[in-house]
């Protein structure tokens, strides 16, 4: 029945187009016969070029509508990325720290709000984004010089550059952010500002040129030297990140008392509301990175959506086998890892590869938060390694084994017009090399550019609240106020 | 006098609230608290790690009555709050000297 409806609409719809250009055409026929009975040649001429012009037009009017879609989506998806890290992460990680470190462990998120946006607006959309070598982008956009409405077609040709812009700031926000994890409930605000902005310099922006910015080195739809395929930050936001984060957990040293004082999550519930959260943000994460409203984005939601799921299931599983009980705690943390792990794949996967990668991340994240950790002894306190360094990793190698053409051709066609293959199940052994490449740079970096950096702030600064600050909570001896008031 | 304070399951506290008004206690004092006896505590398990949680989550009631109410009271108490399991609680009962109401002075049973 709406089939018909449907049906008759489209005739309807043809008939009045066809109408309107034999009406249009007519009158233009009228207006050159008044002129010259006898000059038929010219009148065609002038039909001809009547038509040139509304072709023009349709092609002018198409791109505008193009444009108003894609933009819609990616405007949405900006603010769905911003959504992750304020309230998102904040009120996961926020829920997993003491009752006296709440405040100063959500304000270390919020200052990434405020103070990465501010920096990239400066520089570090330019060091990203910008022309340059193969390893960091140029000064040439500094202060959002030549960042303007008009698209750049290298990055997004149907969107104003200025989006393109503003959504890649999302992430520069969140990826510091997430490190907060690792050096929880212990570390100087002022020293944590410091760090930040020197690593988002350092580390963040040489990284995303890399993968994503125009000529870098590993970037795989732009001719880099090593294409290593991740659709939305897997080696450039989770490994980099988890990675800087288990540098900065090991440097910084192990909370007062732990792991003798227990220090169990002082609110699960407002983790669990961070996580849900997260999930939903993460559809502007990666079906975003489509960077259109296309059916890339669709397959990109699609894959996301299963590795989160398929994750929550693994973690879970996993833990009931081996503790008797499915925690909350568990399923929410296997939630986030399946989705760090299909961050780098969504994009380049089927659906059924998404749920094998979402489960092999759940279960493998589970055993590095559980058992590495364990057995190493170092406190990454909220576990920004185990869920993002570890889940990246293992992220970025899918990837590499099961991206499949048919979901993107990224390494175009071959003569005879098929599309050449990508990933290592499809016969491109290869792309493990390429993959193993942007993972050993993303490790590279986040190890030395953080000890650098980390050595740095603490000679100027010194990283670490003192003992009477570290019992007292980071928010009182911080930001002078509480989280809770009992008393009121 | 006697003071009752009494330990008890939180989710007893309406059932032993009732009981005592309705043998005629006319005040009574309420803490939220922690603690355990016999009963100990029991294990949580956040991201593998185990947690033993030895105070568990109690209400201490503090009543004091007229010695002519102390058995009455006593077993309005343990009736309300008994369930048989371990963790029900415990009753502590100690002798008061002096009560005053602080509203007109008044002193002893009266005052309660």
């Amino acid at each position: 029945m709406r089939l018909s409806v449907a049906k008759v609409f489209l005739s309807l719809l043809f008939v009045l187009i066809v109408g309107g250009s034999v009406v249009g055409g007519s009158r233009v026929m009228a207006q050159t016969g008044a002129s010259a009975a006898s000059t038929a040649g010219i009148s065609q001429t002038d039909r001809i070029a009547a038509l040139e012009k509304q072709n023009a037009d349709n092609a002018v009017a198409i791109a505008a509508a193009q444009t108003a879609g894609d933009n819609a989506w990616m405007l949405v998806s900006a603010a769905l990325v911003l959504m992750m890290s304020g309230p998102g992460l904040a009120l996961f990680y926020g829920g997993l720290v003491r009752k006296k470190n709440i405040l100063g462990t959500m304000m270390q998120t919020f200052a990434m709000m405020a103070v990465i946006t501010v920096l990239w607006a400066f520089v570090t959309y330019s060091l990203a984004f910008g022309e340059g070598n193969a390893f960091i982008g140029g000064l040439h956009n500094v202060f959002l010089k030549g960042v303007g409405l008009a698209p750049d077609p290298k990055y997004a040709a149907t969107i104003p550059l200025q989006t393109f812009m503003v959504y890649q700031l999302m992430f520069a926000i969140i990826t510091p952010a997430l490190i907060t994890g690792a050096f929880a409930e212990r570390m100087k605000f002022s020293a944590m500002l410091v760090f930040m902005v020197l690593w988002a310099l350092f580390v963040y922006s040489p990284m995303a040129h890399m993968v994503w910015g125009k000529g870098g080195l590993l970037n795989a739809s732009l001719g880099g030297r090593f294409p290593t395929l991740d659709f939305a930050g897997g080696t450039v936001v989770h490994v980099t990140s988890g990675v800087s984060a288990l540098i900065t957990a090991l440097y910084l040293g192990k909370r007062l008392g732990y792991p003798k004082v227990p220090m169990p999550p002082h609110s699960v519930v407002l983790s669990f509301i961070g996580a849900c959260l997260l999930w939903v943000g993460w559809f502007g994460f990666n079906a975003g990175s489509a960077l259109s409203s296309g059916t890339l984005a669709t397959s990109a939601f699609v894959a996301t959506h299963f590795g989160a799921a398929a994750a929550a299931i693994g973690w879970s599983v996993a833990e009931w086998i081996r503790q008797g009980k499915p925690s909350a705690l568990g399923a929410i943390s296997g939630c986030v890892a399946g989705l760090v792990a299909i961050t780098p794949a969504a994009g380049f996967v089927t659906p059924m590869s998404a749920l094998w990668i979402g489960l092999i991340a759940g279960v493998g994240c589970y055993f590095m938060v559980v058992k590495v950790k364990a057995a190493f002894g170092y406190d990454d306190s909220l576990d920004a390694f185990g869920v993002h360094g570890a889940g990246g990793t293992m992220g970025a190698i899918l990837t590499g084994i099961f991206a499949n053409s048919v979901i993107n051709p990224i390494f175009g066609k071959d003569n005879a017009g098929n599309p050449l293959p990508t990933g290592v199940l499809e016969g491109n052994a290869h792309q493990l090399l390429n993959q193993s490449v942007g993972v050993a740079i993303a490790w590279s970096l986040s190890i030395v550019g953080t000890l650098i950096i980390l050595f740095i702030v603490d000679k100027l600064v010194g990283l670490r609240v003192s003992e009477d600050d570290e019992r007292e909570g980071l928010d009182l001896s911080q930001h002078g106020e509480e989280g809770y008031d009992w008393a009121h | 006098m006697q003071k009752i304070e009494a330990v008890i399951q939180p989710s007893k506290l309406d059932a032993v609230k009732d009981a005592l008004v309705e043998i005629g206690v006319e005040g009574m004092t309420i803490t939220e608290a922690r603690g355990h006896g016999r009963q100990k505590g029991h294990t949580e398990f956040y991201r593998g790690r185990e947690y033993s949680i030895d105070l568990l989550p109690k209400v201490k009631l503090e009543v004091v009555v007229a010695d002519a109410m102390l058995d009455k009271a006593i077993l309005a108490i343990t009736t309300a709050a008994r369930t048989g399991a371990i963790g029900d609680g415990k009753i502590f009962v100690s002798k008061i000297d002096e009560a005053i109401r602080i509203r007109n002075d008044e002193r002893g049973e009266i005052a309660l």
